[in-house]
Formats: C-alpha cells, sequence, structure tokens
C-alpha cells in the first residue's frame, strides 16, 4: 500500500543550521502519528516541508503517491493536506464565520468566484455551522477572530484546517499554552473532529507526554534534525534505551512529563 | 441607518442637481464620477486585498489616452465602445505589471507601482508622435448610446446627458463593486490581506487572486479615466504623474476603506473641497496635507468611519 504521506531523507539547511539532517517519515491511513523532541529538533521545519511552506534542500516527499516538491502549501491544501500553526495564525479581522467559510468555500472549490453571493451559499453555511459546533465555536460565529480569547484564537486556527476536511492534517502544537486538564478536553474534540470530517491521518507535533503516549499510534522523536526513534508507545516504552533517550531528551526542557504506562 | 438615510438624501442630490440650474457645480462634480469609478477598485486592491498602490493613476491615464486615441484618430465616437476597449487595454497592461507586481507587499508592492507610474508618464511625455508629449491628446465629444447629441453646447451636453450617463456607469461600477466583494472571490481576498500565509494554508491562490484583483483594480481605473477626459477634452501626460495617484490615495483614506461606498463619498469631497479650498487661498496644498494628517491620526476610518460609526464599534 502505499503512504498517505512521506518523506524520503529530506534535509533542510538554514545557513550553516541543520534543521533537518536526513529524516525520513511515513504515515498511513488510519494513523495518529506524535512527532516529539526538544526545542529546535527540527519539529516545525519538518511540519512546514511537508505541507510544502518551506522547500527541503534536498529529499523528497510525496503525498498520496506523488510527488509534491514545488507544489506549495495553497495547492497542497487543495489536493487533501492541512495544517494549523504552532504560533497562533488567524485572520484578525474576520468573523468566525467568515474564517470557516474560507475553508469551506476553498474544499468546495468556490473561493475565486466573483459573482456569487457568498450570504446565500447554503452549503458554505451548513459547512460553517458543522464545523462550529464540532469545536463548540457556534455561538461565536460573528465575533472578530481578534476578539477571541486565546484559547478560542488556538481552536479557531486548527477548526479552519479541519474545515478543508482533509486526508491528512498536520497540527504544530495544537494545545500549547493550555493546562493539561484542558488539553485532553481538545485531544478529545480533536478525534472526534476528525472521524466526522473524515480525516485519515493525524499527525501533530506536541510536547505533553501524557498526551503523546495516550492518543498516538507511532511515536517519531526528533533530536538535532534527525529520528532518533519511530515506533509505537508501547515499543517506546519497551525499549529502556529509547525511554531514557526520547524522554530524557524531552524533558531537558523542564516543561514536560514523562509518559506514565 | 444614518448611512442608508444620508446616502439616499445624497444619491438625490445628485439625481436632481442638474435640474437645479447650477451649471458650475454640476460640471465640478463630473470629474467626482470618473475618480469614484477608479477609486471603487482601487479600494478593491488597498481595502480588501490590503496592496495599496502609489501608481494608480497609470490606469486613468491608460483609460483617457485610449477615448483620445479612438475618438481623435480612429474616429470611434460611440462611448460605450471606448469604455470597453479602455477596460480592455487596462486589463492587458495590468497583467503583466500585476504579475511583477504582487510578487511583494507593503512598501515594496507601493514603490513598484510608482515605478511603473513613473515610466508610463515619461513615455507619454517623451513619444511625443504618438501621445503628443507634453501637449497630450484631444479628446472628441463622444456619442452617448448611439445619439450623437450634436444640437447641445458643450455646457449643455456634459450638464445633462454626459452628467447622467457618468452617473450611470457609477452606480453600475458601485453594484457591481459589492457584489465582489460580497462574493467567495471577495473573501478571499481579505484573508490575504489578514493573513496571506494562513489563508495559502487553506488553499487560497494568494498571487493569483492579487493579480486578479489588481487587474480588477486596473479596469476600474480606466473606466474612470474615460470619464474624466471627456469633460476636459484633453488627455496629457500629467494623468499619469505621482502626484495624480497621491490624489487618488488621499480621496480614498479621505472617504474610508474598510466600506465599499467609502471611496465614492472621498471622491465627492475632495473635488467640492479643492474647489473651495482653492478659491480660498493658494496655499491648498497646504491645507491639504493638514487635513490628510488629521485623517489618518484621528479618523483611520475615513469619513465612511465616522457616518457609520455603529459598524466601527462591531468590527
Ligand atoms: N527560518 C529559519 N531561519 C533560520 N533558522 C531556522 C529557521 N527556522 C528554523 N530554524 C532553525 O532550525 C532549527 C529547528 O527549528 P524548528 O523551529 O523546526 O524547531 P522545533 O523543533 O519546532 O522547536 P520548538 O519546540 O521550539 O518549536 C532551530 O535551530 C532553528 O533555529
Ligand atoms: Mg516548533
Amino acid at each position: 500500500m502505499t503512504a498517505l504521506l512521506e518523506a524520503t531523507d529530506v534535509r533542510k539547511s538554514y545557513g550553516d543550521t541543520l534543521a533537518l539532517d536526513g529524516v525520513s517519515l511515513r504515515v498511513d491511513a488510519g494513523e495518529f502519528v506524535s512527532i516529539i523532541g526538544p526545542n529546535g529538533a527540527g519539529k516545525t521545519t519538518l511540519v512546514n516541508v511537508l505541507t510544502g511552506l518551506t522547500p527541503p534542500s534536498s529529499g523528497r516527499v510525496r503525498f498520496k503517491g506523488t510527488d509534491v516538491a514545488g507544489v506549495g502549501p495553497a495547492r497542497l491544501a487543495r489536493l487533501g493536506m492541512a495544517r494549523s500553526f504552532q504560533l497562533v495564525t488567524i485572520f484578525p479581522a474576520l468573523s468566525v464565520a467568515d474564517t470557516l467559510a474560507v475553508a469551506a468555500l476553498s474544499r468546495l472549490r468556490r473561493s475565486t468566484r466573483p459573482f456569487a453571493a457568498l450570504s446565500r451559499d447554503a452549503d458554505v453555511r451548513a459547512a460553517v455551522d458543522e464545523v462550529a459546533a464540532l469545536f463548540g465555536l457556534h455561538d461565536k460565529l460573528e465575533r472578530a477572530a481578534r476578539t477571541l480569547p486565546q484559547g478560542d484564537k488556538k481552536l479557531l486556527d486548527v477548526a479552519s484546517a479541519f474545515a478543508l476536511r482533509p486526508d491528512v492534517i498536520l497540527m504544530d502544537e495544537p494545545t500549547s499554552g493550555v493546562s493539561t486538564a484542558d488539553k485532553t478536553t481538545i485531544m478529545q474534540t480533536l478525534v472526534h473532529a476528525a472521524q466526522r470530517m473524515g480525516v485519515r491521518a493525524i499527525v501533530q507535533v506536541e510536547h505533553d507526554m501524557d498526551i503523546v503516549f495516550g492518543y498516538s499510534d507511532r511515536i517519531v522523536a526528533l533530536h538535532q534534525g534527525r529520528v532518533l526513534a519511530d515506533a509505537t508507545p508501547d515499543a517506546i516504552r519497551a525499549d529502556a534505551d529509547v525511554v531514557r533517550a526520547v524522554l530524557g531528551i524531552a524533558t531537558t526542557q523542564g516543561r514536560t512529563q514523562p509518559g506514565r504506562a | 441607518m444614518i448611512v442608508r438615510a444620508l446616502g439616499l438624501i445624497a444619491g438625490a442630490a445628485l439625481v436632481l442637481l442638474p435640474l437645479a440650474g447650477v451649471p458650475y457645480t454640476t460640471t465640478l462634480l463630473l470629474p467626482a464620477f470618473g475618480y469614484a469609478v477608479a477609486l471603487l477598485g482601487l479600494n478593491l486592491l488597498f481595502g480588501s486585498t490590503g496592496l495599496l498602490s502609489f501608481g494608480h493613476a497609470l490606469f486613468i491615464a491608460l483609460g483617457g489616452y485610449t477615448a483620445a486615441a479612438l475618438t481623435g484618430r480612429f474616429g470611434v465616437r460611440s462611448l460605450e465602445l471606448v469604455l470597453l476597449a479602455a477596460a480592455l487595454v487596462a486589463a492587458l497592461v495590468a497583467v503583466p505589471i500585476g504579475l511583477l507586481c504582487v510578487r511583494y507587499v507593503k512598501i515594496y508592492f507601493g514603490m513598484l507601482t510608482l515605478a511603473f507610474g513613473m515610466l508610463f508618464y515619461s513615455f507619454l511625455y517623451k513619444f511625443y508622435a504618438l501621445t503628443g508629449g507634453d501637449e497630450g491628446m484631444r479628446v472628441l465629444r463622444p456619442m452617448l448610446l448611439g445619439r450623437p447629441l450634436e444640437h447641445l453646447d458643450t455646457v449643455a451636453y456634459l450638464t445633462g446627458p454626459f452628467y447622467y450617463y457618468a452617473l450611470g456607469v457609477l452606480v453600475v461600477a458601485a453594484l457591481v463593486m459589492r457584489r465582489l466583494v460580497g462574493s467567495p472571490f471577495g473573501l478571499s481576498l481579505r484573508s490575504i490581506r489578514e493573513n496571506a500565509a494562513k489563508a495559502e494554508s487553506l488553499g487560497i491562490g494568494v498571487r493569483r487572486c492579487r493579480l486578479a484583483a489588481f487587474v480588477v483594480a486596473a479596469v476600474f481605473g480606466a473606466i474612470g479615466g474615460v470619464l474624466l477626459v471627456v469633460p476636459t477634452g484633453l488627455a496629457d501626460p500629467l494623468l499619469a504623474y505621482w502626484t495624480h495617484s497621491g490624489n487618488l490615495v488621499f480621496m480614498l483614506l479621505l472617504g474610508g476603506f474598510d466600506h465599499f461606498l467609502g471611496p465614492v463619498l472621498g471622491a465627492l469631497v475632495f473635488i467640492l473641497l479643492q474647489d473651495s479650498v482653492m478659491s480660498l487661498t493658494s496655499y491648498w496644498r497646504f491645507v491639504f496635507g493638514a487635513i490628510l494628517a488629521v485623517i489618518v491620526i484621528f479618523f483611520p476610518r475615513g469619513l465612511m468611519g465616522l457616518l457609520d460609526a455603529r459598524r466601527a464599534a462591531a468590527s
């Protein structure tokens, strides 16, 4: 079976910094993959390369069996790959409804219609309502994005990515800046939304080891631009060396807890 | 509510003005219609897409010279044909220029558009054989809806049929623009203005949308340009000069760029203000500069923002 998303020997250098040093990664349909690693490990760079935002210095990225080098984020999004950002990325002056409508229109291939009346598009309206309800944003549809509390901004960023109904969604720290209790709620929301939206695979960057071990089918540990481990949570727990290496590195930042069995 | 009421009153005043027997005021307003059309386009670029062009007068000049060439050189006197041709020429010129300009944003976009405006100005100025150099080209009185109207003297023509024609073009342009702004395309433009990287990640073709906005703005600019040169009977290089582009930006800020009718208000007020201030003092540029500073500092949403305070609170 061809992988949904596959990176082969990807390198990315910024001047002297080698942010990615020969990373290979495979994501299959039905998988929930977590990318972990300390600050500066290259997690965001990897997500950016996979989603076409950053061209790799060398190496290949294939999505649904075709090489997507140079395709760019906009076309990749239309091909079925969505992402959210580490730092909250919203349209400050647009309402929640309009933000979600941008994604819905894109999925319906209607983004460039110049003379259709947006306010009378029932398909878009329905799509917006559905996603807003899934993410608990339905009573804030007319609020400008910039007036939302920080947590809702983050949710809106993620919700708009889901509104594309992508095959794969890549989320760069979807629960960052949120308490552990809230993290679990958000993760439930994401998993539920993925089922409802027909998302076939989730890739997330996450620091919280409870979340990582609790939800992932597979964990990819990055360190200094290299893949240190790529295995199921059980396999990683079983291998004392990997646990030490992965969790040791992951906890050196002092802001995460090692996973408990 | 207030805006709608005031809009109705203003609209009625504009329709009735030619009947009031004040030909001076009536002809005074003609350029406001041309500017308003051009500004509707410029505002799609700035208000919606977030790209501020400092060279938009290029397209006004393009419209003006198309009108001059067609009426004066090629004997095409139908204003409908002239408008159509100006729109086509503007679109053809805007595509290559836009392809270059929309690769850049913010000040770089502005500077590049300024540069193209200056290039076109020099072209008009230097290629005497083609453009008449600094003397410009004459624009002959066009037929309106197939009617020559030769029995009318110039003032009667301008304050009668042409006034309503220009007003009609403005109304159509405003309706078209309202449609565009309220369309999926309009929302795509706003999303690009707010956050291009995010828009791109949601599948919006950022450059293509920016280019489309640029071309639409150019077409509106050229149509406005045609309306501007008919009353003066002349297309000259100053139409493309950078101060003219600057005036357009001034009118836009004056009227307010976050309401789609802001540009229309800006054009009308600018023209009336220019007339009254110029007749009072020769330091009118100084006065205008001060007004611009006050608007930018205290009323960033322009006059439309003042009238439409309710929306200001909401957004
Ligand atoms: N645009 C850039 N220009 C130069 N260097 C960069 C750029 N982006 C990332 N880097 C460098 O590449 C390395 C990997 O950065 P990246 O952002 O991918 O790390 P990360 O794993 O996402 O870290 P964090 O946990 O802090 O988000 C770092 O050393 C970083 O300084
Ligand atoms: Mg990161």
